[in-house]
């Protein structure tokens, strides 16, 4: 690593490399190298940006379409928080456990979540179910391994005390694999979280009736690139605005750890 | 009646040709309500000898039993005291204590009754729900002894107790374990590098050789100590100026010397 930088250089580097991005942006639609119609001007993005706020496209507005993907995706994410979690931690423990679920988990986690579109359209319909799907195949495997990481890393001292003092399977879960494995599965809950955002605008392109991802498909029906191109802008900033949030809360809890 | 015994105990640590031999032809008895500790060089294998008893290791042949049970998994009645304290650092000097007996399945009333006492018997009423960490080193360390005290164990097992704690910490450690010794005696087996905490504490020392361990003497303390009337110094520097403490301590030294000239010859 080069050498350790400031804040106030840190943040020079960062508005350097947004400005640039969106100046080189501008200049290509300002002297027309690419034509507007295949990739719309910044302002453009950002006038079709406000619009959306308060105008209706594909029956709802960008808010109430962020609202609908919203509610999938806290779905889907808790869903595969409350499922990998505790298996991830059983895993840990029970050596039986691991040798079913390992060959299994390692086969499936490579499939992208978007590859599990048609089933989920086939199985769901265009209902809430599919999407959740989707999200639940993206977020799922983060929650699993850092749980059972976290559970095959906790150290041994502290489980010969458990065990010394006649602790059975289901406590040494709870009270000593889980609460040693907080951080660890705090930083999978927020890789998660990551990429059940990514899979769940996948999801909308095929399987919705409102939602980010169904309001950019519909606008590509009717050749509106501002439209879709506001929905990748507001993706992008709920997705840094979760991930900061997210950020947040595990810092948090490090430091309380620290502490301990 | 608790007791603890080896019987030409084996160990090795790994396999086949390339396992290395830990322990040879252990042969050892803890008595009903004796202490004894086990002193040698570090590597020797005296943890290892504890490690068995509490069942976190096995054999690889002979027998160690405690209360003449076979000893094949870890268990309440074989409580542990380990040298880094190995305290649940989520939970508080009372859940920390509590959960032992929460394993038991003891009523909350007896719980809550038991907890009180060893609190007490340990001074540490005012810390109750402090946690681990925003205790000292002597502090955690009583906390650990609390822990094993409270279940009533049939053994103590005490794995270097004293050997992360600063000096002073620890001379006052000692006289308490002593205290503690005498008023709640137990069967306990407890293994140091550090030959004054042994002759200060045991009844008897074993002393044990360089890899692969066997136990090389045993030494008779309990019988010195009754006949000189060390207990009633309730100081340990004031044990440790007594000719017959000296005695005991120089002739562990020159065993465990010995020891060393032998293999390093």
């Amino acid at each position: 690593m080069d050498r350790e930088l400031s804040v106030r250089e840190q943040i020079a580097y960062g508005a350097l490399g947004l400005v640039s991005l969106i100046g080189f942006w501008s200049l290509l639609s300002v002297t027309g190298l690419v034509p507007r119609q295949f990739l719309p001007a910044p302002w453009e993005m950002m006038d079709r940006f406000v619009v959306l706020l308060s105008t209706k496209f594909a029956g709802f507005t960008l808010p109430q379409h962020l609202w609908s993907s919203f509610q999938r995706y806290a779905y889907g994410v808790l869903l595969a928080a409350g499922v990998g979690i505790p298996l991830g931690l059983m895993m840990g423990w029970f050596r039986w456990l691991d040798d079913i679920v390992t060959p299994i988990f390692d086969g499936l986690r490579f499939i992208a979540p978007i590859a599990w579109v048609p089933f989920a359209a086939l199985w769901f319909g265009t209902g809430i179910g599919g999407p959740i799907m989707i999200i639940f195949a993206g977020a799922f495997p983060p929650c699993l391994i850092n749980a059972y990481r976290g559970a095959k890393f906790v150290e041994p001292r502290l489980i010969e005390a458990a065990r010394m003092l006649g602790t059975g399977s289901y406590r040494m879960i709870t009270e000593i694999l889980l609460p040693a494995s907080v951080p660890s599965i705090v930083s999978g809950l927020r890789v998660s979280a990551g990429l059940g955002w990514q899979s769940l605008v996948g999801a909308e392109l095929i399987v919705a009736s409102a939602g980010v991802g169904f309001m950019m498909v519909q606008a590509q029906g009717v050749v509106s690139t501002t439209t879709v191109m506001a929905g990748m802008l507001a993706i992008g900033l709920v997705g840094m605005l979760i991930d900061v949030l997210l950020r947040q809360g595990e810092a948090a809890i490090r430091r309380k750890r620290g502490m301990e | 009646m608790a007791s603890i015994r080896f019987d030409n105990v084996q160990k090795y640590f790994g396999q086949g040709p390339k396992a290395i031999r830990v322990l040879e032809d252990i042969n050892l008895e803890v008595k009903d309500k004796e202490f004894v500790a086990i002193v040698g060089p570090s590597g020797c294998g005296k943890t290892t000898c504890l490690r068995l008893v509490a069942g976190f290791e096995q054999v690889n042949e002979g027998t160690v039993s405690v209360s003449g049970k076979t000893v094949t998994e870890p268990g309440p009645d074989r409580a542990v005291v380990f040298q880094q304290f190995a305290l649940f650092p989520w939970k508080t000097v009372r859940e920390n204590i509590d959960l032992g007996l929460r394993n038991k399945n003891a009523p909350a009333a007896e719980r809550a009754e038991r907890i009180a006492r060893v609190l007490k018997l340990m001074n540490l009423e005012s810390h109750a729900d402090a946690f681990p960490h925003q205790l000292s080193g002597g502090m955690q360390q009583r906390v650990a002894i609390a822990r094993a005290y409270v279940l009533d164990p049939e053994v103590l097992l005490m794995d270097e107790p004293f050997g992360a704690l600063d000096a002073q910490t620890r001379v006052v450690m000692q006289e308490e374990l002593v205290r503690l010794s005498r008023t709640i005696p137990r069967t306990v087996l407890f293994i140091t590098h550090a030959v004054e905490e042994a002759v200060y504490l045991a009844d008897r020392v074993a002393i044990m050789t360089r890899r692969p361990g066997r136990i090389k003497e045993v030494l008779d303390i309990k019988t010195v100590r009754d006949t000189e009337n060390w207990d009633r110094f309730p100081k340990i520097e004031d044990v440790m100026d007594l000719d017959s403490f000296v005695h005991l301590r120089t002739q562990i030294w020159k065993s465990l010397r010995e020891e060393k000239n032998v293999h390093a010859g």
